[in-house]
């Protein structure tokens, strides 16, 4: 099996917390991957270790079969690991358009170049123009960051980590605060991604989940609790004892099948 | 605010090109405060060597904004490339004997660019190891080595003496400096303070400057889309670096003279104050800052030479508690209510 991103006895402490305990995991490519699991299970850590914003306390991190372990945040990005952050991590004194233009001309390794005004390249401006426009956030591709409702700013997370096209993109609640109303919008956003690159989506939201996710991994406490197909995953009576409330379970196995 | 009519009109890829555009654009005040500094060496032929301190210390302090404002690297050592540089000319024209090539000043520049951006370049590698504070304490540390060397290496730099005999030529072998006409010094440091100033602000407009600004507003953010924030930062410090030094090398070369007083913590300190007076992260707020900085300086010290400081640090303290951006705040605000337009993000 082919796994775009895996990782091996993963270990993560926090003094004596274990976040990460011991975790093995796979991503094939084109995944459609949720990550679920009760707060402070260590989804967001997970996460951090495997985009390299945190170092593990032991085991490892293989992108393209490549040991990535100690390769910096910047280096994996590069190499088509891209994340979204539970809470917002924009620039606030940035418009849109700057933000994915931004984007776009590091993902062209034209982001050193000093001697061009930034906005002439056509090429970056048009295909910012364009993600910025699939993603609802055309109207908007002039104004402030930082003055933009939640709900775009949260749009404008995902589109940020999007525009690089990456081979992996890392969803860490990215519906988290959105309004009831604008949910759907983002998860539509999500499902029309690009079929080949691999999506993991961390979600609280199980109809959002199993409407989208094809596997699923189960994190409690650190550790991969169950892990497998998404209908699997829903009719393990050990994640119906733990995380999930039976009844929400029985409402989702007539769908998932 | 958008203009509805050109958004329903034209398409998001053209209002994305005018919107960069509009941004990089010069606006007519800059023209104006640019026409204003050429005009005084005129009007004011006698002041010159007033204004010639103004425009050195402007480039300092644009050269620090580059460091502080962009890569916002907070540095209390910024002084030790403007010593540096001053002796890297003054040494230079010293060895030329007010000809030939050592003693061109343009020479003597160049050279002080390329050694102060070197050095910059190397020490930015131990500046940027730490996080804040420990950054804080490596450029202080770096410039008290600088200024300790100097002080030192007397054989060299003349020690407390200071250097004599800098015997700068002909500016581009045509003008010779004279004390006679201080507008010439003035002119020729305005001219670089001008050069200088169009370059950076062709930087910070750059994809480069985009990602230093990025870099600041949000590290994390700037690293997960791949920057490379720390090369990033050394290119940043670098320039900052050069900038500096031929700051310095114009003091040696306008002044004919070189003392320890280059490399005194003052100097650092002073060039920060001016930078957050005049507004960080804006490259006008150098200019701005540097000229009110000198002019309070002189007023305060002819009218109260004894508590001077303490007025200027009360103007300051006020300035920084009520004006959010300096100087430059207030003068955006200013310009963004008479154009009728929002300030530019
Ligand atoms: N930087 C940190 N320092 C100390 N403890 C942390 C840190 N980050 C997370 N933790 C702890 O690790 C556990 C897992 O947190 P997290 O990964 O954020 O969980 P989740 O995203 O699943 O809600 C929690 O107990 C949290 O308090
Ligand atoms: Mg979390």
């Amino acid at each position: 099996m082919s796994a775009v991103l895996s990782t091996k006895n993963l270990v993560r402490r926090f003094g004596g917390l274990v976040a990460t305990n011991d975790v093995t995991f796979s991503l094939p490519a084109g995944a459609r991957h949720a990550l679920i699991g009760p707060n402070g299970a260590g989804k967001t850590t997970f996460v951090n270790l495997l985009s390299g914003v945190l170092p593990p306390t032991s085991g490892q991190v293989f992108l393209d079969g490549q040991d990535v372990s100690d390769w910096p945040v910047f280096k994996r990005a590069r190499n088509g690991l891209s994340r979204t952050f539970q809470i917002n991590q924009l620039f606030a004194d940035f418009t849109p358009l700057e933000t994915i233009g931004l984007a776009l001309s590091e993902a062209h390794a034209e982001g050193a170049q000093f001697w061009r005004r930034a906005g002439t390249s056509k090429t970056i401006v048009d295909e910012a123009v364009s993600i910025l426009e699939q993603l609802d956030l055309g109207d908007v591709m002039e104004h402030r960051v930082g003055s933009l409702p939640y709900g775009k700013q949260r749009l404008l997370e995902i589109a940020i980590a999007v525009a690089p096209k990456p081979k992996v993109l890392l969803l860490d609640e990215p519906a988290a605060g959105v309004p009831e109303g604008e949910r759907e919008q983002i998860l539509e956003i999500v499902e029309a991604l690009p079929k080949e690159m691999a999506l993991v989506l961390i979600e609280h939201d199980m109809d959002l989940v199993f409407r989208f996710a094809k596997t699923i991994s189960v994190l409690v406490q650190g550790a991969l609790f169950v892990e497998g197909p998404a209908s699997e995953v829903a009719r393990d009576p050990r994640v119906r004892q733990v995380y999930l409330g039976e009844s929400e379970v029985e409402q989702h196995l007539g769908g998932a099948a | 605010m958008i203009d509805t009519a050109l958004h329903a009109t034209t398409g998001g890829e053209s209002r994305a090109m005018a919107w960069f555009a509009e941004r990089a654009k010069w606006r007519w005040p800059e023209f104006a405060l640019w026409i204003a500094a050429f005009a005084l060496a005129f009007v004011f032929p006698s002041r010159s060597a007033l204004f010639n301190e103004v425009a050195i210390l402007a480039l300092f302090a644009l050269s620090l904004d580059i460091v502080l404002g962009y890569a916002g690297i907070v540095s209390l050592g910024h002084g030790a490339f403007f010593g540096l540089g001053a002796y890297v000319a003054g040494l230079l024209a010293k060895a030329g004997g007010g000809a030939g090539l050592y003693s061109d000043p343009t020479f003597g520049l160049l050279v002080a660019a390329a050694v102060c951006g070197f050095v910059g370049y190397l020490t930015s590698f131990l500046v940027l190891r730490g996080a804040d504070l420990t950054r804080l304490m490596v450029t202080l540390g770096v410039a008290l080595i600088f200024a300790e060397l100097a002080n030192r290496m007397a054989w060299l730099t003349g020690g407390a003496d200071g250097l004599q005999g800098v015997l700068p030529g002909k500016i581009l072998g045509l003008v010779e400096f004279n004390f006679m006409h201080p507008e010439y010094a003035y002119l020729y440091s305005l001219s670089v303070l001008f050069i200088l100033f169009i370059v950076a602000r062709k930087v910070i407009n750059s994809p480069f400057g985009v990602s230093l600004r990025a870099i600041k507003g949000n590290a994390l953010r700037a690293g997960a889309i791949g920057i490379n924030v720390n090369r990033r930062l050394n290119g940043a410090y670098t320039m900052g670096a050069a900038y500096a030094g031929v700051a310095g090398a114009l003091l040696a070369q306008t002044t004919a003279f070189v003392s320890l007083d280059v490399l005194e913590f003052h100097r650092s300190a002073d060039v920060m104050l001016i930078v957050i007076f005049g507004g960080v992260g804006t490259l006008y707020g150098a200019i701005v800052g540097a000229a009110a900085f000198k002019l309070l300086y002189d007023l305060l010290a002819a009218a109260t030479p004894q508590y001077w400081q303490f007025w200027l640090g009360l103007i300051l303290v006020l300035l920084v508690l009520f004006v959010r951006g300096g100087i430059m705040g207030l003068v955006s605000g200013l310009y963004a209510r008479m154009t009728g337009k929002g300030e530019t993000p």
